[in-house]
């Protein structure tokens, strides 16, 4: 160990509240909320769904979930560790007291001031925060904000539906187009997939929905913003996207949550379904509450995300920027099932103090010429463990597939670990299959011709990650993109002090 | 007054004395070669002006129009107006030129307390200066010696130099590896740059590019110590009979 890099580990170990680069988004919102007590039996699954005026095939579809995950164990396989969970001592559901807001004007003016401490104002005619737009212009973002359980907002509906669009939450949709949901609800992440799919499927309280119809361009971004408020509560969305033959939708997502001393669990689903020539690009911002430098409090993110390429050419392209969590545990995936079906998968995923992440894609072929992109981008500091575990199945009919997959890891400092698992099992002899993988550190070299120039240690070292970045950075839609740079700056300078 | 002023400095690094005395004094508008064979202490005396972690100073002064730099940290020395041009350049994939020195050109605005330049000025003193080198337009979007040639990134470090503008410029063996049209750019550049109020400090192991680049004065350093200075004509004689000359 040289005496530089002892420099550097204690620039990167220096206490970042000194530098007033606190996690931003970790305020409470003092309202009212009428939450479920703690626990989960078929009473609370019951009542969950009663809450939501659900019809009698979804309380049966809950209930069937509930019944295949209560006789399943809790999954260890990952490389993160985390004392056991008591899924008696969560509440299930959480919603700001009231009737449902039926517009934007009935929603209790906290919740609105919540989102715009966010920078994501609701109000329609406002852009999105940290965009630099023009005053003038209108935001081209839908929005719907899911808070704590429910959905409290859905903007720009009108617009959409002037396309066909369908965009509203996972209960509306439920009353409103159950055809489409019960013909697809499940059909890509099935009830019994795994542990935290099951929990999801008994108990998930709302989500986004989205419909694009036949050979038609969803005419803006479609976004939600999560946000965890309330103490002791875990939030399970359930979010269903379908492109009809011939259509494009472009969906992003950004979570956030306070700051508090517990954990927190957060079990979503996104189910993505592309027909015949369609696409989806679904872009994630996840800033969940990382937890203290000690490792105390910040959100369990155990998410199943999965789309399925069911028809010809279609494509699905998973964009992730990831830098909060406690524990993020997360493989978004496509199934490549239609004929020149293409997958994509870009990530960044930022650790540091204690955090973990063990992250990934799995890409399955089986559709022939399928073709699956995989950049991985992992940056680790302080104590904190970042793993890849990512898998590419070539079934033997996938004849003429393709795989790339290219996975680097950046490591600042020299108490944290960046671990690679990838798995590639292939049935089909003449499958194309490429892996490329580099380990590097941000160097002294690197860091020391930057401060020759003039530039300090800090802002060196998140202009070295954003490059390191650029690769995933230039696949996000441009607001959003702005934004993740930001975002993993501000990161870095609380773990650079 | 001298614009660098170094007085009995001894380096030591890793524990081992590599400088062992050296005096040297810059005025401003001067050039001078830093001459000698290889580890004779060169590179050393020019990472230690710059600050860089690892070079402990053990005895001795180095000052930069009378402030004693060695307390500070190198990119305090930047915005005092040193700069290092590096003999090995290294790469930062993904930061393309243009963001780097425009990171730089803002550190060097916030330093004198002032704005930073608008993007639309920047732009345009970025490609006169790339212009100055024969570097097209596009190398400035390439990412910071990323795949780039030994000449290339030689011809970097100056492009960085002269949008910098430095009060003292040390040039750490900016002539290796340079192929003689790209040394005449480099040359070129360098000559167009000095004068001005400022002082440049060649370190370099050849002669040649002191053809382009004719120096006031000329030091023959070895085994840490100068041993010998003049005018332009010392690097003649050392090309013409070799460091030898200077043992008997």
């Amino acid at each position: 160990m040289s005496e530089q890099s002892n420099e550097l580990a204690d620039l990167v170990g220096q206490d970042h509240a000194a530098t007033g680069h606190e996690y931003a988004a970790g305020f409470v919102t003092e309202i009212e909320a009428d939450t479920l007590p703690p626990g989960l039996d078929e009473q609370v699954v019951r009542a969950i769904s009663a809450k939501k005026d659900e019809p009698s095939w979804m309380t049966q579809w809950r209930l069937d979930a509930l019944r295949r995950w209560q006789r399943m164990p809790t999954p260890r396989w990952a490389h993160v560790q985390f004392p056991d969970i008591d899924f008696q001592s969560i509440s299930y559901f959480s919603a700001p007291k009231g009737t449902a807001p039926t517009s934007l004007d009935e929603v209790d003016p906290e919740v609105l001031r919540t989102y715009e401490k966010l920078g994501i104002p609701l109000h329609e005619r406002a852009a999105l925060a940290g965009v630099e737009a023009p005053a003038d212009t209108t935001s081209n973002v839908a929005v719907d904000a899911i808070f704590d359980s429910v959905s409290v907002a859905t903007t720009f509906k009108e617009r959409l539906a002037e396309a066909g669009v369908i965009f509203c939450s996972m209960s509306e949709a439920i009353r409103e187009h159950p055809d489409l949901v019960r013909k697809y609800l499940g059909s890509v992440v099935p009830k019994p997939d795994n542990f935290y799919a099951a929990l999801n499927s008994a108990v998930f309280s709302d989500g986004s929905f989205v419909y694009v119809p036949k050979n038609t361009r969803c005419p803006m971004e479609l976004s939600t913003i999560f946000r965890i408020n309330e103490k002791n509560t875990g939030q399970f969305e359930r979010t269903l996207i379908i492109a009809d033959e011939g259509a494009y939708v472009s969906y992003l997502e950004g979570c956030t949550a306070p700051m508090r001393d517990d954990n927190q669990l957060h079990a979503a689903v996104v189910e993505l379904v592309a027909l015949t020539d369609a696409e989806i690009k679904y872009s994630t911002v996840q800033n969940w509450y990382p937890g203290d430098d000690e490792g105390n409090g910040g959100i369990y993110n155990f998410v199943t995300k999965r789309g399925a390429c069911l028809g010809d050419r279609s494509k699905i392209s998973w964009t992730q920027v990831e830098t909060g969590s406690a524990i993020t545990w997360k493989y978004p995936s496509v199934i490549l099932r239609g004929a020149d079906s293409v997958g994509e998968f870009y990530s960044v995923a930022l650790t540091r103090n204690l955090q973990q992440a063990d992250t990934g894609t799995k890409m399955t072929h089986i559709g022939p010429r399928t073709k699956s992109t995989i950049v991985s981008k992992g940056i680790s500091a302080g104590r904190s463990q970042n793993s890849y575990r990512g898998r590419v199945r070539m079934n033997p009919g996938a004849k003429g597939a393709r795989n790339y997959t290219q996975c680097d890891s950046l490591l600042i400092g020299d108490s944290c670990g960046a671990h690679t698992f990838p798995y590639i099992e292939s049935k089909l002899p003449t499958a194309v299959i490429e892996h490329e993988a580099t380990t590097s550190r941000v160097s002294e070299e690197q860091l020391f011709l930057c401060q020759q120039r003039g530039i300090d240690p800090e802002k060196a070292v998140a202009m070295i990650v954003n490059g390191f970045c650029r690769d995933v950075f230039r696949t996000l839609p441009m607001e959003f993109a702005v934004e993740a740079a930001k975002l993993l700056e501000v990161s870095l300078e609380g773990a650079v002090g | 007054m001298s614009l660098l002023h170094i007085e009995n400095l001894h380096v030591d690094v890793a524990g081992q004395p590599i400088l062992t005395g050296i005096d040297l004094t810059v005025a401003a508008g001067e050039v001078h070669a830093v001459m000698g064979p290889n580890g004779s202490g060169k590179s050393t005396l020019a990472n230690v002006l710059a600050g860089r972690p690892g070079y402990d100073i053990t005895e001795g002064s180095v000052t930069v129009d009378g402030e004693d730099i060695t307390p500070l940290s190198p990119e305090e020395r930047s915005l005092r107006g040193l700069f290092l041009a590096f003999q090995y350049p290294i790469e930062i994939p993904g930061v393309s030129n243009m963001e780097f020195l425009k990171a730089a050109v803002d550190a060097h605005a916030a330093g004198r307390g002032e704005d930073p330049p608008s993007a639309v000025d920047f732009v345009k003193r970025a490609r006169a200066c790339a212009a100055r080198l024969e570097l097209n337009p596009d190398f400035l979007k390439r990412g910071v010696n990323d795949g780039f040639s030994g000449g290339e990134k030689k011809r970097n470090e100056i492009l960085q130099m002269l949008v910098l503008e430095p009060r003292l410029a040390v040039l750490d063996e900016t002539d290796s590896g340079l192929d003689i049209d790209a040394l005449q750019v480099v040359a070129n550049g360098i000559n167009a740059f000095r004068g001005n109020g400022n002082a440049v400090v060649l370190v370099t192991h050849y002669q040649r590019l002191l053809n382009y680049v004719v120096p006031e004065r000329v030091h023959v350093l070895a085994d840490g110590r100068i041993v010998h200075s003049g005018d332009s004509s010392v690097a003649l004689q050392l090309e013409e009979r070799g460091y030898g000359w200077l043992d008997g």
